[in-house]
Order: C-alpha cells, then structure tokens, then sequence
C-alpha cells in the first residue's frame, strides 16, 4: 500500500484504522515533515483530503509536495484537495464571535466531506490540520471554542467508514501547569500518537530526531502486523521524504 | 507592403526588446545593489548587518521571514544585532518601520552605526580612480590597513567591478562607535512608531500592513525590500503587557503578511516575562530564531575554558534557521557563536574555541565548545 520512500517503518507502525492521529512536535524537532508524509499517503490512490492551513501559504505545501512527487496544485484543481488558507482567519468576520466562526468552518469542512461521501466512492477523506495551537490563538485562547470544533470533527470522521482526522499540535507549549487544557484531550481523542523530539545529544546532521508511535486504539481488527503498541525510531527528513531507522542501525 | 511594415515592426519591436533588456540588467543589477541578494532555492536574502551572521545563516534574513531574538535578560545586547539591521537597510536605502517600547523612537535613529567603509565614499573612489584614492584614503585613515588590502586585491584582481561592488555591498561592517550620517536618516522612507503605554496593537498592526501592502512580492521582478524592526514587544512598559493572546495574534498575523510581501521583521522580545508556555508559542512563530546571552565580566571558569575570552561581549545561540520551499531542517555545525567586538568598534561572530587544558591535549584546542567531551576522549587517547 505504501509506495517506497514514504516511510516503512512509520507506515509498519501506524495501524491502519486510526481514526483520530494526533502529530506532535516541539521548537527543536518541528514535526511538519509528517504532516507532509501523511498528506501525500492520503492523497494517493484515489484518496481525498481537506487541509486546513494555519501556518503556511498554499505555494509552501504546493512546492514541499512536490518535490516528493505529489503535485497539490492539480489535485486542488481535480477537486480531491480542498485547501482552506486560514492564514488570516477569522479575518474578515472579526464582528462576529470566535464561535460563529468556527462553526462556519466546520460547516464548510463537513460540505466538503459529504460531497466526497455522496460521490459515492469509497476511498479515504483526510481532514488535516496543521496546526492546532495557532486555531487556539485565532480563537483568542478560548480552548473551549477549539476543543468543541475538534469534537464536531472528530464527529464528523466517525460518520464515515474511511475518513479520519490528522492533527499537529506544538507539545511543548502545553509542557507547563498553565496550558494542558487542549494537549490531555487531544491525547485522550487520539487512535494514534506520533511525537517527535529532538535527540538529548543534540542534533547530527544524519539524524534529524526520532518519532515515538503510540497505538492507542488496539482494537483486534486495528492491530498493526506485529501487534506493536509502541514504536521507537528515528528519522531524518529528506527532501524528497523521510528515512526511518531503528536508533544504531544505520551504518 | 504590408510584410515589410510588419518586418520593419517586428525590427522595431526586436531593437526595443533588446534595449529593454539591457535597462531591465541594469535595474536588476541596482536592485541588488540595494541589499537583495538571490539564493538557491528562490530565496532572496537581505543582509543582516552583521557579514558573519549573513555566513552562518546561509546568506542572511530570508525575505518573507519573521526572525526573532531571545533578549538577554540582563544586558541590551540584542540592540547590537538590532542597530546593525537596522543600519544596514538605511544604507541599502531600504524602507523601514521601527517600533520600540520608548517615548522618542526616533531617537534611537541616533545610535545607528555607520559602515566602515559607507557605499558612498565607495562610489567616490570608484569614480576617481585608485590611484588617486589611495592617496587620499591613507592620508585620512591609516588605521584601516586591513580593509584597504583586501580592497587592493579586489581592485587588482577583477575587472568585473560592478560584480564586486555588489558583493561588497551586500553586507557592511559597521563601526560601533561612529553614529550613521544624520542625511541618510532624514533622506529615507522611514518610520517610527512607538509602542509605550499603547493599549492595544491594531494601530501597530494597521502601520505594519500599509508599510507592508507597498511592497508586494514579485518573482523575478525588481526587488525592493523592506524591513520591520520591533524592539522588546512584550516589554512591561508596553500598555498591551499582559495581554498574551493579542501578542500571539499580532505575530501571527504579522507573520502571514510578511509571507507575502518583500520584506524582512526583526523581533526582539525579553522572554523573561512571558510565561513558559506563551514563550513557546512565540518560538514557534519564529522562522528564524536565535538567543542572546551576555557575559558576566569576570567569569573565571570561563576564562579558563574559552580563549579569546577578553574580547567576547556575549554568545548568539541559533535556534532555528528559516527555510523556503522545503521541508528538511538546517542543521548548523556549531550553533552556538562569540559575539566579539572587533578593535572595540565592529561586531564579529566567531565560533567557540576552547582553550588548551594542558601541553598534552593540544590538539583538542581547535575542537569546538559545545561538546566538552570531546575533549576528554582526546585526553584519552593520549
């Protein structure tokens, strides 16, 4: 299923019915690589995406994906990518409350998802969302008003049999007392959670850091082939993708 | 008939073409005298005023990116790197918008440093000729020997002197201790803002994207670049301090403009004030981060460790270097640098050179300072 290069052993370890995937990165090992991974996966073989984009303009997706042989701009035009540019959101609606905002959103992310459902094809949605902190700073810090679109997602991804939610969130910035309020409920929705950080020695240049994979949802059916609840690697981020590598094993 | 008046058109359009092209050279070639310099990948850099951290990040402040500098808590040392931006884009004769936690900003125009060797003289010595300039150079200032060498061998070496000149101009030195000639300060598009006892940042906001909506991105057209300058954002004199998520949504928004514009912000912020994770979430805002750290004077320890300990005046970590177009990290051999003052008057960054233990560990003298065991490996293997 998975083509070479888009990363063996992140793909071994990700059980293939996890709905909710929640990505987390902190400042020294900025996790946006896998978001890039993840998106290209889901847009190959027929696969449809929505990606609503917080921290970059579309040409930055556009031209990351493709020089790993994705090419975003005709996916956007054949209709299997709906980018959303949330670059200035809430924007223009600024009279309205953070809320009435959201949930015009959500209602354009849930349009877009019933369209692909109605289409009658069976292949797999992907809503992604990169990120959530700053949808937590367009919110004004109202992480309620986050927390409830997250769910109405969430919702949205169990409706359908292939869809599901893929998530960034900056970890470190909910590390202290004062921010845990949108970190321990996104763990707590999560099938599957991918965390990078950087090595304790620093960074190398033939090492970037290494990913850990948490398998939460270990349904019978969802079990991964080796039957792995945790996963450790690391990585080191190419431009056409990504190496996985078991810590020592590379030379 | 008409062929031939369709041909003589088509000569007419050819020549046009041809003239056009070569003043369409000639406005490239003046755009990046103006301080833009092209890289691969389709980056386009300014310079940061300071030619070794140009070096270090691979050919200075990406335009289109948010650079922020972690404030020494005690020490303004980050005002160094922000006067040596901020200088260099008034030389380049760049458009600048400056924003700054004080009553008078625009007196901090006042501390700007000069350039060594400023673009005008430059062009005055071009336009005489070497010759004669050497003459008068020396007779003026004898003390620069060093930078008149190099200047010989440039004029000596290469015709290509426009190649040169852009090279040179790219990035200056500057001299700490002469101030900027009060006409370039008074000829330029600057602005000042000042960001004391303001209650709110919409009017920051607003100045920040009419400044910016002048300089729309181009690709391949003629680059003008634009700078933002904004010191101590969150400082307590701030009438906004406290309000954390105006901040975030300030840099954010900033952020996304200056994607899409020609233009390079610097921010400086004291992230001693900021909760944990508020200074977090400012980390991640950054494209490119660096930190700064002053020196305490007399650190003995220190002294011991590192060798040219008296001229450091403090460290620049870099945290993270901003990239265009791709998603794998740079990844510095050294990120940690010396900040030295060179002849006390021009700012040089070097990498940590950790001074020899003993006679028998020489060799690990060169080895660089971030990783201390490596020195006793060296040790070991004696």
């Amino acid at each position: 299923m998975e083509e070479s290069g888009g990363g063996d052993l992140l793909s071994e370890a990700m059980c293939s019915g996890a709905r909710v995937v929640v990505v987390e990165d902190c400042v020294e090992a900025p996790a946006a690589f896998v978001l890039h991974l993840l998106l290209k996966r889901a847009l190959a073989g027929g696969g449809g995406a929505a990606l609503l984009a917080l921290a970059q303009p579309f040409f930055h997706y556009d031209r990351v994906l493709r020089k790993m042989g994705c090419n975003l701009s005709m996916h956007r035009k054949s209709g299997r990518l709906h980018f959303f540019d949330l670059q200035a959101f809430p924007g223009a609606t600024r009279g309205g409350s953070i809320a009435d905002s959201l949930a015009q959103l959500y209602l354009a992310v849930q349009r877009v998802v019933d369209a692909n459902r109605t289409e009658g094809n069976a292949a797999r949605f992907t809503v992604m969302i990169d990120d959530i902190s700053l949808l937590e700073v367009a919110a004004c810090g109202s992480a309620n008003d986050v927390l409830d679109f997250l769910h109405y997602c969430v919702t949205l991804t169990s409706e359908m049999q292939n869809c599901s939610l893929v998530v960034l969130i900056h970890e470190d910035i909910y590390s202290s007392e004062d921010g845990v309020e949108l970190l321990l409920p996104l763990r707590y929705i999560a099938d599957l959670v991918i965390k990078a950080a950087p090595l304790s020695t620093g960074l190398a240049a033939d090492v970037h850091g290494q990913l850990s994979v948490v398998n939460k949802g270990m349904l019978s059916e969802q079990r991964p082939a080796k039957g792995q609840k945790v996963w450790n690697f690391h990585f080191k981020v190419k431009e056409n993708g990504a190496d996985f590598f078991y810590p020592g094993s590379r030379h | 008939m008409a062929a031939a008046a369709a041909g003589t058109g088509g000569q007419a359009l050819g020549r046009s073409s041809f003239s056009r092209a070569a003043s369409s050279q000639t406005a490239s070639s003046s755009s990046t005298a103006s301080g833009v310099k092209l890289g691969p990948n389709g980056a386009a850099f300014v310079s940061s005023g300071i030619p070794d951290l140009d070096r270090i990040l691979g050919g200075g402040f990406l335009l289109g990116s948010v650079v922020m500098v972690m404030e020494d808590s005690d020490a303004p040392h980050h005002l160094l790197l922000l006067r040596n931006f901020m200088a260099q884009g008034v030389v380049h004769k760049q458009p600048l918008l400056f924003a700054g936690p004080m009553k008078e900003p625009r007196a901090f125009l006042g501390a700007l440093p000069a350039p060594v060797a400023s673009s005008k003289e430059d062009a005055r010595q071009r336009a005489i000729g070497p010759g004669a300039t050497s003459d008068g150079r020396a007779s003026d200032e004898g003390l620069r020997i060093a930078w008149q060498y190099r200047k010989y061998f440039g004029e000596e070496k290469t015709s290509h002197a426009q190649h040169r000149d852009n090279k040179q101009e790219f990035s200056n030195d500057f001299d700490l201790r002469k101030p900027l000639e009060r006409h370039l300060l008074n000829a330029q598009h600057i602005e000042c803002l000042s960001t004391q006892d303001v209650d709110n940042l919409s009017d920051l906001q607003d100045r920040c994207s009419t400044f910016l909506s002048k300089l729309p991105r181009k690709d391949g057209g003629t680059l003008n670049a634009g700078q933002i300058a904004i010191q101590s954002l969150c400082a307590p004199q701030c009438g906004y301090f406290g309000k954390d998520w105006d901040m975030v949504s300030f840099i954010r928004s900033l952020k996304s403009m200056v994607r899409s514009s020609n233009a390079v912000a610097v921010i400086t912020f004291p992230y001693t004030v900021l909760s944990n994770s508020f200074c977090k979430r400012w980390q991640h805002l950054a494209d490119t981060l660096l930190s700064i750290k002053a020196i305490p004077d007399e650190d003995k320890d220190l002294a011991k460790l590192l060798t040219g300990y008296q001229d450091m005046v403090g460290f620049l970590h870099v945290h993270k270097v901003a990239q265009t177009n791709s998603q794998v990290p740079v990844i510095l051999e050294a990120s940690t640098f010396s900040l030295k003052l060179r002849k006390r008057r021009s700012l040089v960054l070097e990498r940590l050179n950790q001074a020899p233990v003993d006679g028998s560990s020489g060799p690990s003298s060169g080895s660089s300072g971030s990783c201390s065991s490596s020195v006793q490996g060296s040790q070991l293997d004696f």
